[in-house]
């Protein structure tokens, strides 16, 4: 099962090491990773694979969500079969 | 599967700034086998059936919201309507149906239940009478319970004595919620060709012709379509038609994933996706401001019919395209204490409600959410009610009227029901009398259907 998890935010020292360290303690696999530095914003799109969670989905949303205000970042994390029902016929 | 930042930043600005969710699944649930000629029997068995089909609609609802992270606002439940069901008893009152149907909304967490309903557009059966002579106490006496009586259709034409009753109806219930500002008048929808699948309360009820269970799911989304329309300030109308068309295509595929999912999660049939642009008193949650941002000033400037005309229009069209099973109501809700910029317009004494009865032509419902005196007599609330069900029949649409008299409050006094229902200003009415028109009774004549011109 697949996601996407959007990191937006200024950027600073940590942002990946952060995000990626609790999206791993939650058992959620990493299958690819594009980022970028706008000036100085910080844009991190992930592709990932939640099928196989060690936790339960609210661990995992409310982790994120205690990650991205410790980083000071916005983290989404959003379903692929949100957006292909949205941007794929 | 690829998708591109833009796509990816689309969706989530969809979600997160501009207040798209799901607005309700809502389960309907036919209740024709629960008759009995025992009110107490039928009542148990009514309880029995609502808390076995839908013990697990909150839940799922629930979890679905948090899996794919699609906010979904309300869980409701739709019965068949109950005069068909209760008249089988020797019941002189169904005021305990009410309270029967609020109570399996609260055990099964469901916040409104629709279908204490009567369809009567041709004539009154016994049940009929019955059902709506109880629902001024019953909607009292209830916190979730909603009615809705239809009283024409295309087919059939205008039950005038339907329209006649309704207005005393109206006014007895705001008496009895009198505390509440006639709060129990916002639970109540007085429909022209009303429809079965509607998923939207106050006015759901699980049709006659409907299966022995359905899922149907509600849509919303003003915020999505207005930031659509925000980069288009000089574009041609058919530019305006075509965003919309899209960004409404994108709304409903979404919502047919959660109608779809939620159907399988329950084993229930999906019935129907309703898109309809349901305002909430939230900033950036108005349909008002979409038509502000076509160029008017404000809502209730010449051309506000037609912008609501296009909008209205190409929702429908963006909608049917997206999902094979559309229905309910599906287009734009003009409600006016539910939107913001609707409350603003009528406050500026730029929207009246004659312009309001105008654009109940083009949109997909009436004239809804309306405070109006609370000393206007009843056969004005029926003259009211007779225009929108007239606008109906002729127009082959669903038209509703959902007014509050509030008692002891006059024109241009403020009114705050709470919540989703919002708040505004008491909006003057025609003091010129209806009553010796409304007081003649019988049918208006079901209207010719050729000759169209």
């Amino acid at each position: 099962m697949d996601a996407i998890v959007t990191v937006v935010g200024k950027d600073r020292v940590g942002i990946i090491a952060g995000v990626t360290q609790a999206l791993s303690a939650s058992g959620v696999n990493i299958l690819s990773i594009s980022q970028t530095i706008l000036e100085e914003y910080f844009t991190m799109i992930m592709k990932v694979d939640i099928g196989h969670l060690s936790v339960d989905r609210k661990t995992l949303n409310d982790r994120l969500e205690v990650e991205g205000r410790q980083l000071g970042v916005q983290i989404t994390l959003i379903h692929e079969e949100v957006l292909k029902a949205m941007h794929r016929i | 599967m690829v998708f591109t930042n833009a796509e990816i930043d689309e969706t989530i600005q969809m979600f997160r700034s501009q207040k798209l969710d799901v607005r309700t699944i809502t389960m309907g649930i036919s209740l024709r086998d629960c008759a009995s000629t025992s009110g107490a029997q039928a009542r148990q068995k009514i309880y029995d059936k609502i808390c076995r089909y839908a013990e697990n609609l909150v839940s799922v609802g629930e979890a679905i919201s948090l899996e794919y992270g699609i906010p979904i606002i309300n869980k409701r439940i739709a019965v068949t309507p109950i005069a068909m069901v209760a008249e089988a008893s020797s019941d002189k009152s169904y005021v305990a149906f009410a309270h029967t149907l609020d109570a399996a909304a609260r055990q099964t967490g469901v916040n409104f239940l629709g279908g204490f309903s009567a369809l009567v557009q041709k004539g009154y059966t016994r049940g009929d009478r019955i059902l709506i002579r109880s629902i001024p106490q019953a909607l009292a006496e209830t916190e979730r319970v909603c009615a809705s009586v239809n009283v024409g259709s295309t087919q059939a034409g205008i039950n005038m004595d339907a329209v006649r009753q309704m207005g005393f109806v109206l006014k007895a219930l705001a008496g009895r919620t009198a505390n509440a500002q006639g709060l129990g008048c916002a639970k109540l929808v007085v429909f022209a060709n009303s429809v079965e699948d509607n998923p939207f309360m106050a006015g759901a009820y699980h049709g006659p012709g409907e299966g022995e269970v359905v899922i149907n799911v509600g849509l919303s989304g003003p915020g999505v379509i207005k930031s659509a329309l925000e980069n288009l300030e000089k574009a041609p109308f058919d530019t305006v038609a075509e965003t919309i068309k899209r960004t409404a295509f994108k709304i409903t595929r979404m919502g047919e994933l959660v109608a779809r999912e939620a159907s399988r999660r329950l084993n229930v049939p999906f019935g129907i996706i309703d898109l309809s642009l349901a305002p909430t008193p939230a900033v950036g949650d108005s349909v008002a401001r979409i038509l502000q941002e076509m160029g008017l000033e404000r809502v209730g400037a010449p051309g506000s019919t037609a912008a609501l005309a296009l909008l209205n229009d190409a929702v429908k069209k963006g909608g049917i395209m997206a999902s094979s099973h559309v229905g309910g109501l599906s287009g734009a809700f003009i409600p006016v204490t539910e939107d913001e910029g609707m409350v603003e317009a009528v406050q500026s004494g730029g929207l009246s409600l004659e312009k309001l009865e105008a654009m109940t032509c083009v949109c997909s419902v009436g004239l809804d959410m309306i405070a109006v005196p609370g000393d206007t007599p009843a056969q004005t609330l029926s003259g009211l009610i007779a225009d929108e069900a007239a606008i109906g029949v002729i127009n082959h649409k669903t038209t509703a009227v959902r007014v509050i008299p509030v008692p002891g409050m006059k024109a241009g006094d403020w009114v705050e029901f709470g919540g989703l229902l919002g708040g505004g200003p008491v909006m003057p009415v025609s003091t010129l009398s209806s009553a010796a028109f409304i007081d003649r009774g019988g049918r208006i004549p079901a209207p010719v259907h050729s000759f169209k011109n």
